[in-house]
């Protein structure tokens, strides 16, 4: 089990949270303008790093805010925590 | 190669067993070969042994960089079936558990499948439609499916509780009696030596730490035991699929996750068969030592670690107790974990990368297991022939970019 830092509450066990996936994908402007090749990429092709990954946590049992985590995937640990700023 | 029969085990064990010699050998790589298979599991043997044995290449080297059966090949749950919804899967899966059907004498080497049935258990209304919509849809692709109402789930496994207090009472469930489970280190070792027997280099110990690629054709491989030249590569390296992608420069839509599992002390045979529910999310069979063997659901976080959360186990417990009450003294005796490549539409991605020469075989994920002599069947006729499988035409990488999904996902039980 995971202790997360939630930017707005502090630390609480994982199972309050939910998890989101790569940090940082953004939806683009205009869909229709976009290859196939690109659609593609931004839905489905992801970096999956083994090491340090910045990833999006859900405090859906607390604040229900989103934030940035940096956590190492092979030894699970946090390295930092943020606030999502306008632009990621 | 010795071969194993009833009378070899007769005279070995009349002379003191001082006969047996190793099944394989483990040995350096050489300095170029005309395929290389990148992983040491079930997939990367099996398809060394086809590539041999089917057509007829036998210069190829499988590199490991732990041992054989390491990863998920000897940690899987070993459960064995082809009852998937849409045609693409089910011809895929049916063409492996053909396979599994005469592999033991195929490969002169007990891999213990064991056709016990495996029941998937409905408990709501819509789950039964759905389980009879995919009962029909196997039957309409030729592979044995019935669907039993709750009282004939009951005479099929007595110790199920089909009550109907229960939070999500039984209500049915679909039967495969053609599936079963198999023993999944037998399944390494047995393809391991009918590959090595065709003359097939296993190298352990040997990891893969990059690629060097000339005007986008695959040239030679870098690797902890130096550098091999080859023009053919097969990856097949489960959850390290994204990893091994990025040091050739390619994309994959595939996220690293554990998978746990656990088995519960040995105790007297109990269940004769396999029990899934994908709604309570637990799965159980018994092993040949007596052992439960039981699992679930993945970890939710992507990682890297052949460990997970409590809590996942803690979750299907209490889901296996309320099936099973009779089990709720048992004590647990170990808990393990893979890593597993989840695809976004719970099916495989076989065949050609944007790198000519290397091909790519992942995103089981959970369920690849069952797939093993399948897979490893497909691949070697893609790598053979520069050309993808008829069977696995549909499972291509391009696929993503065609939005032409081959969306298991709820549609079928698909947890294993
Ligand atoms: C707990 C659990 C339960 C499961 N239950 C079932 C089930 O009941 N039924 C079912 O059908 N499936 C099940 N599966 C899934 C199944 O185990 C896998 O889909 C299947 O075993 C994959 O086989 P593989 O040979 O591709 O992978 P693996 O056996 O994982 O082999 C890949 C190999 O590649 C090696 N490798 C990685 N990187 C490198 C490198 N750089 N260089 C060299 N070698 C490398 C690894 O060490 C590993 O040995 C389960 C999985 C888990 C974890
Ligand atoms: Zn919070």
């Amino acid at each position: 089990m995971l202790i997360i830092n939630c930017p707005y509450c502090g630390e609480r066990d994982e199972s309050e949270f939910h998890y989101g996936g790569e940090a940082g994908i953004t939806r683009p402007g205009h869909p229709d303008k976009l290859s196939d090749k690109e659609w593609g990429n931004y839905l489905f092709m992801r970096k999956n790093t083994k090491g340090l990954f910045s990833e999006l946590w859900f405090h859906s049992a607390g604040c229900r805010k989103w934030f940035i985590v940096d956590r190492d995937t092979v030894t699970n640990e946090i390295v930092s925590i943020k606030e999502i700023s306008k632009k990621i | 190669m010795k071969k194993f029969s009833a009378f070899s085990i007769l005279k070995e064990g009349l002379t003191g067993n001082k006969g047996w010699k190793p099944h394989w050998k483990s040995v350096e790589p050489k300095e170029e070969y005309e395929v290389i298979i990148i992983g040491g599991g079930g997939h990367g043997l099996a398809t060394a042994y086809y590539l041999a044995k089917n057509h007829n290449i036998t210069n190829v080297a499988v590199l490991e960089r732990n041992w054989i059966g390491s990863g998920n090949t000897g940690r899987n749950t070993t459960i064995v079936r082809s009852n998937y919804l849409l045609n693409e899967s089910s011809k895929l899966y049916e063409h492996s558990l053909k396979l599994w059907e005469g592999l033991s004498k195929d490969l002169n080497y007990n891999v213990m499948f064991s056709q016990r049935g495996v029941l998937n258990l409905a408990h709501s209304l819509q789950e039964i439609r759905d389980s009879k919509r995919r009962v029909f849809a196997n039957k309409l692709n030729n592979i044995d499916a019935e669907w039993l109402d709750s009282n004939e789930v009951k005479k099929y496994c007595d110790i199920l509780n089909i009550s109907k207090s229960s939070r999500y009472p039984v209500l049915g469930a679909t039967l495969q009696k053609r599936a079963g489970t198999a023993r999944h280190d037998a399944v390494a070792w047995g393809f391991a030596r009918a590959a090595c027997n065709y003359g097939v280099d296993i190298c352990e110990n040997c990891e893969v730490t990059g690629f060097n690629i000339k005007n986008n054709k695959i040239e030679s491989i870098n690797t902890s035991k130096g550098s091999i030249k080859t023009k053919k590569i097969g990856v097949v390296v489960a959850g390290h699929g994204s990893v091994l992608a990025q040091m050739a420069g390619f994309r994959l839509p595939l996220e690293t996750h554990t998978l746990q599992a656990l088995v519960s002390e040995p105790i007297k045979p109990i269940l004769d068969c396999v029990i899934m529910s994908n709604a309570v999310h637990v799965y159980v069979s018994q092993s040949d030592k007596g052992e439960l063997v039981i699992g679930a659901g993945i970890d939710s976080i992507n990682s890297y670690q052949q460990k997970g959360n409590f809590s996942v186990i803690s979750g299907q417990m209490g889901s296996l107790v309320e099936l099973f009450p009779v089990f709720s003294k048992l004590k647990m005796l170990r808990t393990w974990g893979g890593i597993v490549d989840i695809s976004p539409d719970a099916s495989p991605i076989i065949g050609k990368t944007p790198i000519e020469g290397i091909f790519f075989n992942g995103g089981w994920g959970t369920g690849g297991f069952k797939a093993t002599p399948g897979s490893g069947w497909v691949f070697a006729h893609t790598i053979a022939n520069n050309q993808p499988h008829e069977l696995v035409e549909p499972f291509s990488l391009n696929r993503f970019y065609k939005g032409k999904l081959i969306d298991e996902h709820g549609a079928a039980a698909v947890a294993h």
